[in-house]
């Protein structure tokens, strides 16, 4: 069983579940690729996040499981109250540690050792937020050789977030909701 | 496959950080080299980077040298993040389904394992005392970090997260008045005695520890999580071997036994909640 040979996660905070929730009917069934969600909110609607983006999305949607290998063509969500990393043997594990910008899951920390996990066979996609999570992980993506995203600050619900990372991180694209799976399948070489 | 990739808050490799790994079993006995890497790795480099050290080199050599840093090493890569009542859901369900099943013994032995500052622990005192069993139980707190049982012993969180745990413990299913079981001490809670009297904190070791008794009840939350796979299967099987024919093992929300080498012993309780019993010896 080989594990997805690219990787794309995408962090949000607040105002980040519509881009989401607009760029999931768009993703071809055959992606070569794993997805990876990382959505800051309370840990009480955990089981309704995963049901609703399944009924948006062609490919299964799960919950990231502690030591579960990332496979192709698969959308995941990072469990709430937990911090998602990325093994170098491409599987995932958890790790319940300190908050990192007030927030578990914190966006940087996944971008962060998604980097280290996959290098240039990566993109971090930066959406809507009010908080600063997210920048320093999209400078260690773009350092490990990866490709960094963010959704246009003029299309956020909360500009904060896209605004601070394109201020402070080397962004190499930035994307109108609309205009994400069709790039998400283009990176992915569909 | 070992690929090397710096970034700015990852300046020591995942071959720098088990060298210091496999330093510190030489020298000191601990053993982190079967734990999952990414998570030791985030730790490992975060101290690096907190101490300030100006190269990898005297990071190892500090280490090696001063026996005082390598505790402080070894505590500050574990991780000790704990609330009282976690997950209240899982209280309720000890609470409603395991506790009745423990009051039918004369006397009730539970180990909490990975107990960290101990909250968890004072948690299920609390519990064991609406129960009325509290003065037939005795919970053994251990985990691998001394510093932090010191803290357990204690029983003193800070007065700041009282508000959250009053929360959290009537969530989970708590009638009484939270704050009557603490005093409030400057910016400290600190818990009744009655409660701390029924708990043994003491220094144990998941990795390379025994089996000390045998139980019928075992808690060990967000531990496993740490653990490669080997290791989990390893340590799975000292709570097998720890707990009496029908007794109880209670892990975090995202910690399973599926697809471990204990699975078949064990099945789990019908709710949503990690709870096991051990159905064969």
């Amino acid at each position: 069983m080989s594990t997805a040979p690219y990787l794309f996660v995408i962090g949000g905070s607040a105002g980040g579940l519509q881009p989401i929730l607009t760029l999931l009917p768009g993703l071809v069934a055959s992606l070569p690729a794993a997805i990876l969600i990382v959505l800051h909110r309370q840990s009480h609607y955990e089981s309704i996040l995963t049901d609703l983006l399944s009924t948006r999305c062609c490919l299964p949607v799960m919950e990231a499981a502690e030591k579960e290998p990332l496979q192709p063509a698969t959308v995941y969500i990072a469990p709430a109250d937990y911090h998602l990393l990325i093994e170098t043997d491409h599987t995932f594990s958890l790790d319940d540690s300190e908050k990192v910008n007030f927030s578990r899951p914190s966006i940087d920390v996944t971008f962060t050792s998604a980097a280290l996990a996959y290098g240039s066979n990566m993109t971090a996609l930066l959406l809507s937020g009010a908080n600063i999570d997210g920048t320093e992980g999209l400078i260690d993506v773009h350092n490990a050789g990866g490709t960094t995203a963010v959704q246009d600050p003029a299309s956020a619900e909360v500009d904060y977030m896209p605004k601070q990372a394109i201020m402070q991180a080397p962004v190499d694209v930035i994307l109108q909701p609309q205009e994400m799976a069709a790039f998400i399948n283009r990176m992915a070489g569909v | 496959m070992f690929i090397s990739i710096n970034v700015s808050r990852n300046p020591v490799s995942e071959q720098e950080v088990s060298l210091l790994l496999n330093d510190v079993l030489e020298r000191y006995g601990y053993d982190f080299t079967e734990y999952a890497p990414a998570s030791i790795n985030r730790r490992v480099n975060h101290l690096y980077l907190t101490d300030r050290f100006p190269s990898f080199a005297e990071y190892r050599y500090r280490i090696i040298s001063d026996p005082a840093y390598a505790l402080r090493f070894v505590e500050e890569i574990t991780v000790n993040v704990t609330e009282m009542f976690r997950d209240p859901s899982f209280y309720q369900a000890l609470r409603t389904q395991v506790l009745p099943v423990l009051a039918t013994y004369p006397s009730i032995r539970v180990w909490h394992a990975g107990c960290s500052t101990g909250e968890e622990v004072y948690s299920f005192a609390i519990l064991l005392k609406e129960a009325k069993l509290l003065h037939k139980a005795v919970i053994y707190a251990t985990d691998i970090n001394a510093g932090v049982l010191e803290k357990g012993r204690k029983g003193m969180f800070r007065l700041s997260q009282m508000q959250q745990y009053s929360r959290n413990y009537m969530e989970a299913g708590g009638r009484e008045d939270f704050s009557s079981y603490y005093t409030a001490n400057y910016e400290y809670a600190k818990f009744r005695e009655d409660l701390g009297r029924k708990i043994i904190f003491s220094p144990h070791n998941l990795v390379t520890d025994g089996s000390f008794n045998e139980f019928q009840l075992i808690i060990c939350r967000n531990v496993l999580i740490y653990f490669n796979k080997k290791l989990q299967d390893r340590v799975l099987t000292l709570f097998s071997d720890s707990l009496e024919q029908l007794g109880f093992l209670a892990l975090g929300s995202k910690e399973t036994l599926n697809f471990t080498s204990v699975a078949d012993r064990f099945r789990q309780l019908e709710n949503r909640e990690k709870i096991w019993r051990k159905v064969q010896l």
